[in-house]
């Protein structure tokens, strides 16, 4: 097993350079570079923009150095924790992004951990009850779930928050502990705060679950073995649990390399909506004023998170499925 | 065959579907699924809607009034009342903009005195069909021209939310179907350059696919798109956006298209048809793609909703369409923050139509997946 995730280590290595050097290109793209939006920026107020200014900043920053010169630097930095400085803030990125990443993975994760915990059963119970009416509403639920994209979602459930309940289901924090330091009680508040962004990411990841979950299953309930344990005298709940569930849960693992992705991404976009203190709403401030290594290091962590989503599904399966160790 | 058919074969009466071809089965396994042909039929009209927006929208989605805003919707009514009894006609009852007497907020009441009669292609806001045909009839609209009618309501501007919605279907839409298009023509070519290759190009390929579909894509379209110039015009920008969306798309179809293609290189028909000594063109193009088609066809179908979020997800955040241009997406862009949505929930309404599209494109792909496969029962 050791050695297993150790090769599995290994292979993520040419990986992340190669995601490293896909974000760089990414925000190195846009015409022009942060001096140019400046100057853009300064003109569009009235002022007089000065080009040696300009030249200044292009020299203390680096951005005049050739593309692969620049990229070393950013790589080196990164090597040892250092993100590069902010231009729009004004600070060093690693102070700006801290928090959020750690939020973001949060609620990642949170948002998976429920996602299987709804998926899961309510998958094994359509396919075992395929005809009852359950199942159709859940069938159809599930579609809606698909079809209704997240930031809708939450867009709606503001609506419904401050027409009926007259809150704001915003953010992730109270006032009192949105700039606190870390204590019990805000982690509590965390909690409370975490289940609407949580409910909304979760559903269309729960949605194709659930239709996995319930077509693996099927497959297995009429294989010959499920008849042999039937035969045997196992209850009907033993049985289940037992082998076809063990055997329909193996799909459902890997699946993870993707889901996981996919809840960063739409992660990014529903904390823009409801103003979550996570990745999302400074990735696209940066990106929108070309604040290159806060986009670039947002860009890096996010797709790297991605990278540990396969990693940790890969460790899992391994440890349902001896063959998968040994090949 | 059917000349050198044994005994038993002769006797019994061939029934139509013995000789029915397989485009005839795939529909007839296609029509058993209701939802299905009920995605078909919503999809249909709404690529009708779309491409006859002009005459479907009943104002032009530009027209704005400051005397009308946030109107809110109107039901239509079918039963009128006047002078003489009763009649069936549609109309809406129309609102006036009132002050509050203690808090002197503008409201708009209902004027219950004079319904708006409603008819169908009535003469109303000029325009020119596809820029070409200059005319002027609308499906459906007031009666008296200069009346106003507010289905889903109006905007900030006081401009038709309906008739927006229906132009907006116009980009949302053909963006969709454009995206696969060259999601597809990508696809086919690197699926097609890993299985004529095989070995380090398909490997080569194959890792390239893995590593773009293990990207978060929201945050890599949003750098893609951030990148775009700004001072784009829109029509340039529309065709952008559309290829930033496939870039990240194509990935899924290419998967499809390979692992169909491999799983049915081993089928026995296939090997049949080598061993009475076809061609390797004839086997791909005789006996090959006409067994693909209905699947590719399928996941195209299955393809365009993921499509249609990724427009209206970027246009929403800002980096997609901008206004002037109109699509689903820069439409729910005005419904951004809490306020705006309590005081006019009707700026939900593209996000509706969001939703019907996709379902309808899901049920109808689902639907054609199924009678796509041979073995289903």
């Amino acid at each position: 097993m050791g050695r297993f995730i150790a090769r599995r280590l290994m292979g993520m290595v040419p990986f992340i350079l190669l995601v490293s050097i896909t974000v760089f290109l990414l925000i190195k793209l846009a015409p022009g570079d942060f001096a140019s939006n400046y100057a853009a920026s300064l003109a569009a107020s009235g002022e007089t923009v000065d080009d040696s200014m300009l030249a200044d900043m292009r020299q203390r920053y680096g951005l005049d150095q050739p593309l692969i010169v620049q990229y070393w630097d950013w790589m080196r930095g990164v090597l040892q924790g250092d993100f590069g400085y902010s231009f729009q803030w004004q600070q060093p990125v690693v102070s700006l992004i801290g928090e959020r990443i750690g939020l973001t993975l949060v609620l990642s994760v949170s948002t998976l951990l429920f996602t299987w915990a709804v998926a899961l059963p309510i998958g094994v119970y359509s396919a075992v009850r395929r005809y009852s009416v359950g199942a159709y509403l859940v069938t159809l639920i599930g579609f809606v779930g698909l079809a209704i994209p997240g930031f809708l979602m939450a867009l709606i459930l503001m609506f419904v928050g401050v027409s009926v309940f007259h809150t704001d289901v915003g953010g992730l924090f109270s006032a009192p502990y949105a700039n606190a330091p870390w204590s019990w009680a805000r982690v509590v508040d965390l909690a409370q705060h975490m289940w609407v962004p949580m409910v909304i990411l979760g559903t269309s990841g729960a949605a194709s679950l659930i239709r996995i979950m319930r077509a693996n299953l099927l497959d297995q309930l009429n294989q010959p073995y499920v008849d042999t344990a039937r035969a045997k005298g196992l209850s009907e709940f033993t049985l289940l649990v037992r082998y076809p569930i063990r055997v329909a849960l193996n799909p459902f693992v890997s699946t993870l390399g993707f889901i996981l992705p996919q809840l960063v991404s739409g992660s990014v976009i529903i904390s823009i909506v409801l103003n979550l203190p996570t990745a999302g709403p400074l990735l696209l401030q940066a990106l929108l004023g070309q604040d290159q290594y806060l986009a670039g290091a947002f860009l890096l962590l996010l797709c790297s998170l991605t990278v540990l989503g396969t990693l940790i599904s890969d460790i899992l399966l391994a440890l349902l499925d001896p063959r998968i160790r040994y090949q | 065959m059917s000349t050198q058919t044994s005994g038993a074969d002769a006797i019994r009466p061939a029934r139509a579907l013995d000789t029915a071809s397989e485009a005839r089965l795939v529909w007839l396994r296609f029509g058993r699924h209701k939802l299905a042909v009920l995605g078909l039929a919503i999809v249909a009209l709404l690529y009708l809607m779309a491409i006859f927006a002009e005459m479907a929208a009943p104002f032009d989605p530009d027209h704005s009034n400051a005397r009308l805003v946030f109107h809110p919707p109107q039901a239509i009514h079918l039963i009128d009342h006047d002078d003489d009894g009763w009649h069936l006609r549609p109309t809406v009852i129309p609102y006036r903009l009132a002050r509050d007497k203690v808090t002197l907020a503008a409201t708009y009441v209902q004027d219950g005195e004079h319904h708006t009669r409603l008819r169908f292609f009535v003469h109303g806001d000029p325009y020119r069909l596809w820029t070409l045909i200059p005319m002027d009839i609308h499906l459906i609209g007031p009666a008296e021209p200069g009346q106003t009618m507010f289905l889903f309501g109006a905007d900030r501007q006081g401009r038709d939310v309906l008739s927006r919605i229906i132009y907006g279907a116009r980009a949302s839409l053909s963006i969709g179907l454009l995206g696969v298009a060259n999601s597809l023509l990508l696809g086919i070519v690197f699926g097609g350059l890993s299985g004529y290759f095989g070995g380090r190009v398909d490997w080569f390929v194959q890792r390239t696919i893995e590593f773009i579909i293990s990207l978060p894509t929201i945050p890599i379209w949003l750098a893609l798109a951030a990148a775009l110039p700004k001072d784009m015009s829109p029509l340039v920008k529309y065709f952008c956006i559309t290829v930033i969306i496939s870039l990240i798309g194509w990935t899924e179809l290419a998967r499809v298209v390979r692992g169909r293609f491999l799983a049915l290189r081993s089928e026995s028909f296939v090997t049949a048809a080598m061993l009475d000594g076809c061609s390797r063109r004839r086997i791909i193009f005789r006996h090959m793609l006409p067994a693909l088609t209905s699947h590719i066809i399928a996941s195209v179908t299955l393809a365009i909703p993921a499509m249609i979020l990724a427009e209206t997800a970027l246009s929403f955040l800002g980096v997609g369409l901008q206004p002037p241009a109109i699509s689903w997406g820069a439409l729910l862009k005005e419904a951004q923050n809490v306020e705006s949505i309590a005081a006019a929930p009707w700026l939900l309404l593209p996000g509706a139509a969001v939703a019907l599209t996709v379902l309808a494109l899901n049920f109808l792909g689902d639907g054609l997946r199924d009678a796509a496969d041979p073995h289903g029962h």
